[in-house]
């Protein structure tokens, strides 16, 4: 599998071009050096350099003392240079590996390289289009390409893949990982192979692929037609096939029998790299815990299940532990957070969020209520026990409740009773006052009907 | 004083003017102005000229001057070659590719000199895309040599070395991948200097092969030469090849001589195939005066020289096929848009636009990077360019500085050789090894061979600018042979 993650960085890779916002207006994040126009000069970007050695760390690669970019050439119009600054023989890092379930997936390869442009066609593709458009706002964006050896052995596998490595990538906030913003593409290399067989067959390359759904069925479709093509006699294509989302299929795109020669040389304009080792080990030791080992500890307190809800997600993980670290009770915080927290999006501090959970356990407040004193804590910032105070949310107003408690009081307080009762109106002030006594989370209104019905 | 005599000035002579006020930058553009229409229609040295830039340029100078806060080439004429963007300036790279194409930006070595006050004039004639020894392979016309307007003025940077020659400019900035300013400058009689390869930013440069490119000053005096390239080096942050190494500080031991100066003569270019007898006097009269200024000449040998040439033309069409792919028809410049298809469009703007030996560059180093082919000839030249790193190391553990002829031979009749590209190649064997090593080399005039000037290179180690124009300053004055202006007609 190769995939392509963009790094979280403020510029551009070569150039000082703030990376463009989505549905940004075509080519107003451009620059001379991205536009490639005559005379320019690529810097390399020190952020996306560090994305993409503190992704190479959790990965567990080897980094080697030197590296270098190379130009890959070839002409299109979405590439202003005709040529991508990427890295060929001497990679920023190799070697490593990923533990997805039971399955420890080696890691090829982790470089760094720049994006293309986009082109939009006014017709169906580039050579049959009548106008074609380029935009080159994402011309220059840094993307990292993380290549897995071929260790993946299902449609299953290749989606859990690519959904630990946005866990592990935001885990350690080298990307944002988001799949259907583009910064992250997973491009699946596929071949089926006879049961015992030790070679792999001949691989097709999928492209177009924009969700973690799309990645599954893209493959089950891939395996099941290579399946179809072999047991009608016929011989797998190695090609680069795209994933329609309209037609649930995948599509011939380009043969590799006309592969293009990309003439790989050194890129002469910027020296080769030599990563300081100082550098490269202070980022693994401020590397945070990585996800695989938290949910190795999680396992300790919940069961699996919770544990592989909020694992894959650092946010959700870290609001948990320091919740349960401030005294909130283990499961059912999990529980909340996998319900209520997770799908809202909206995270509290772990402070906050024990409060929260000492009060649902105190049954001061109903589910439905402590669902709203979490939105409005997380829009006011306020504590969970404020609001619930303020809005009297901890308040009894059961009626079979308050009419035992309202019996009581006029029970305990036959003078005051038989004043009311005899038009002393100011009487009830006193019934009322021994009722808030006995019971302040009385709901007064709700006590004081019962009080004039009981009287009555 | 006439007009000729402010076309004749150095940039020395032309400041203490200046800021005596008995001239005006005004006076200096019109001076330069009139000589350039009466004789550049001969020498072709332009191609476009710049009034907007020099009137606002020379009256800000002026406006400086007065106030008295003058930066150091204030009000003085430069000329730029084509390869090195302005904006808003068309810049064409020599090539019709480009015509109309404006950048939107300036490049570093330029706008540097733009902040010392300097004053540009126009736009200098060049082989297109810097790719040739005799400027015949512009794409627009070919520049004459202001000495015999039947010869050659040397490329690739000969409009900015004729301009220089011909008093139609003070200083002119040129480019050098294999020799581009040193043998113009040789041919032309002028001082030409190419530094250590990052000592000045590429930024702006319209790159011919990235690994060799630099840009760097020619003018009618070492001192003049010295003062421009010192304002355009240094570290740029938009150039990750720039450094800021020192090695400039020129004019502290500037003017110390030679004395006591170990100057290496390498045999292989001694006695390099092809040169013509009057260079070869020439260089034995420059070794000669050198001594006498009190140098030792020692024997020095760079023994993988000849392999010199094969690797530099694998290595710079490699790089050249890829720096020019951006050329397509689709951004900017000629465009063949009758094309039916993108790759029509691709071959036919890129056949219309570039010219032979452009294409023959291209197509040289898209082969020599193929597949199948790049460990035989990329990855061979570029051994060969460690071990003519080596030789030159070797080398100056024997001298301190290395002399020889600039090229083997004197300016050459135009078109003597455009039917033959080797001989064309062969103009540059003895500067492109300082490429190859990315070494500082200068040339300057150390007379005539035929009445036609020659030119005395001098090579010196890496960031070891202020060798070689301590050793060129001193030949220059104990040789008394100065770089003048040419007649003309």
């Amino acid at each position: 599998m190769e995939v392509h993650v963009q790094p979280k960085t403020r510029s551009k890779m070569f150039c000082g071009c703030a990376v463009a916002p989505l549905n940004a207006p075509p080519n107003t994040y451009v620059c001379e050096v991205c536009l490639g126009l005559p005379g320019v000069l690529p810097v390399p970007n020190k952020a996306a350099v560090e994305a993409c050695i503190k992704t190479a760390l959790a990965l567990n690669c080897e980094i080697p003392r030197h590296t270098k970019f190379d130009r890959k050439n070839y002409m299109y119009p979405d590439l202003p240079k005709g040529y991508q600054i990427s890295q060929y023989d001497l990679p920023m890092s190799v070697n490593g590996y990923l533990e997805v379930g039971a399955r420890k997936v080696r890691i090829r390869r982790v470089h760094l390289e720049e994006d293309t442009g986009k082109l939009m066609h006014a017709g169906d593709k580039l050579h049959k289009a009548w106008e074609s458009y380029v935009d080159l706002n994402r011309a220059g964006v840094p993307l990292m390409e993380i290549v897995s050896e071929p260790d993946l052995r299902s449609a299953d596998e290749a989606r859990d893949y690519a959904m630990e490595l946005r866990t592990l990538l935001r885990t350690i906030g080298a990307s944002e990982a988001d799949m259907e913003k583009g910064q992250l593409r997973a491009e699946p290399n596929i071949s089926i192979r006879r049961v015992g067989s030790e070679e792999l067959g001949v691989k097709s390359e999928l492209k177009n692929i924009n969700s973690f759904r799309a990645l599954h069925r893209a493959i089950l479709f891939e395996v099941d037609r290579q399946q179809q093509v072999l047991e009608s006699g016929g011989a797998v294509v190695q090609e680069t096939r795209g994933w329609s989302e309209t037609e649930q299929r995948t599509f011939s795109q380009r043969s590799k029998e006309l592969a293009e020669d990309y003439r790989y040389f050194p890129e002469p304009d910027i020296p080769p790299l030599e990563l300081d080792r100082a550098w490269i080990d202070e980022l693994q030791r401020v590397l945070p815990e990585l996800p695989s080992v938290r949910r190795a500890r999680l396992l300790d307190q919940l069961p699996a299940a919770q544990v592989a809800a909020i694992g894959s997600d650092r946010n959700l993980a870290d609001l948990y532990e320091a919740a349960v670290a401030k005294g909130a009770p283990a499961l059912p915080t999990a529980n909340w957070i996998v319900n209520e927290v997770a799908p809202s999006g909206k995270l509290m501090s772990g402070e906050y969020l024990a409060e929260l959970m000492d009060l649902l356990e105190q049954r001061a407040v109903t589910r439905d209520q402590a669902r709203e004193v979490h939105v409005e804590s997380v829009e006011t910032g306020r504590s969970p026990a404020e609001i619930v105070a303020e809005h009297g949310y901890a308040q009894v107003s059961d009626e079979s409740e308050l009419r035992v408690l309202a019996q009581a009081v006029i029970d305990a307080n036959p003078k005051a009773a038989a004043d009311y009762r005899g038009g002393k109106k100011q009487a009830m002030q006193a019934l009322m006052a021994d009722l808030r006594k006995r019971a302040p989370q009385a709901n007064p209104k709700v006590a004081n009907e019962l009080l004039l019905k009981l009287l009555a | 004083m006439t007009s000729d005599d402010l076309t004749a000035l150095t940039i020395k002579e032309a400041s203490r003017l200046l800021r005596l006020g008995s001239i005006s930058s005004a006076d200096l553009v019109t001076a330069h102005v009139e000589r350039i229409e009466r004789l550049d229609k001969h020498v072709k040295a332009y191609l476009r000229f710049t009034p907007e830039l020099w009137e606002k340029q020379a009256g800000e100078a002026d406006r400086r001057i007065r106030q008295g806060d003058a930066p150091s080439l204030a009000g003085i004429p430069v000329a730029v070659k084509d390869v090195l963007c302005v904006r808003g300036v068309e810049t064409t790279a020599g090539s019709q590719i480009l015509r109309g194409f404006r950048p939107p930006y300036t490049g570093t070595a330029v706008a540097r000199l733009f902040e010392a006050g300097a004053v540009m004039l126009g736009v200098t004639n060049c082989d297109e895309f810097a790719m040739g020894s005799s400027t015949e392979n512009s794409g627009y016309f070919p520049t004459r040599n202001p000495w015999d307007l039947q010869r050659v003025p040397g490329g690739s940077s000969g409009g900015s070395a004729a301009a220089v020659a011909a008093g139609e400019a003070m200083i002119a900035l040129g480019t050098d991948t294999g020799g581009s300013i040193r043998q113009p400058a040789a041919l032309c009689g002028v001082v030409g200097m190419k530094p250590t390869y990052g000592r000045v930013s590429r930024y702006g440069l319209i790159a011919f092969a990235s690994s060799l490119d630099q840009i760097g000053p020619f003018a009618r005096s070492v001192d003049d030469a010295a003062i421009v390239l010192s304002l355009m080096s240094g570290l740029d942050p938009l150039d990750a090849t720039s450094s800021d190494r020192p090695g400039m500080e020129v004019l502290s031991n500037f003017g110390a001589g030679v004395k006591g100066m170990r100057l290496g003569v390498p045999r292989e270019y001694y006695d390099v195939q092809g040169i013509e007898p009057g260079v070869k006097a020439a260089i034995d009269a420059a070794l000669f005066v050198l001594r006498q200024a009190g140098a030792e000449i020692v024997d020095v040998s760079l023994p993988h020289t000849d392999y010199g040439l094969a690797a530099y033309y694998i290595i710079a069409p490699a790089e050249c096929s890829s720096n020019l792919a951006r050329f397509d028809g689709v951004k900017y410049g000629l465009s063949e848009v009758d094309a039916t298809n993108i790759t029509e469009e691709y071959l036919q703007t890129r056949r219309k636009g570039f010219g032979t030996e452009v294409r023959r560059r291209v197509m040289l180093g898209t082969y020599a990077l193929s597949s199948g082919y790049y460990d035989a000839y990329y990855l061979k030249a570029q051994k060969v360019r460690t071990l003519i790193k080596r030789d030159f190391d070797d080398a100056f553990k024997k001298c301190d500085a290395i002399v020889a002829a600039t090229s083997p031979t004197v300016a050459f009749p135009i078109g003597s050789k455009t039917q033959d590209p080797l001989s064309m190649y062969l103009c540059d064997v003895l500067t492109l090894g300082g490429n190859l090593a990315g070494l500082p080399g200068i040339s300057v005039p150390c007379g005539t061979s035929d009445g036609l000037p020659v030119g005395l290179q001098v090579l010196a180690p890496q960031w070891g600018e202020n060798v070689a124009l301590r050793v060129a300053r001193a030949y220059e004055e104990a040789s008394d042979v100065k770089a003048e202006v040419a007649d003309v007609v």
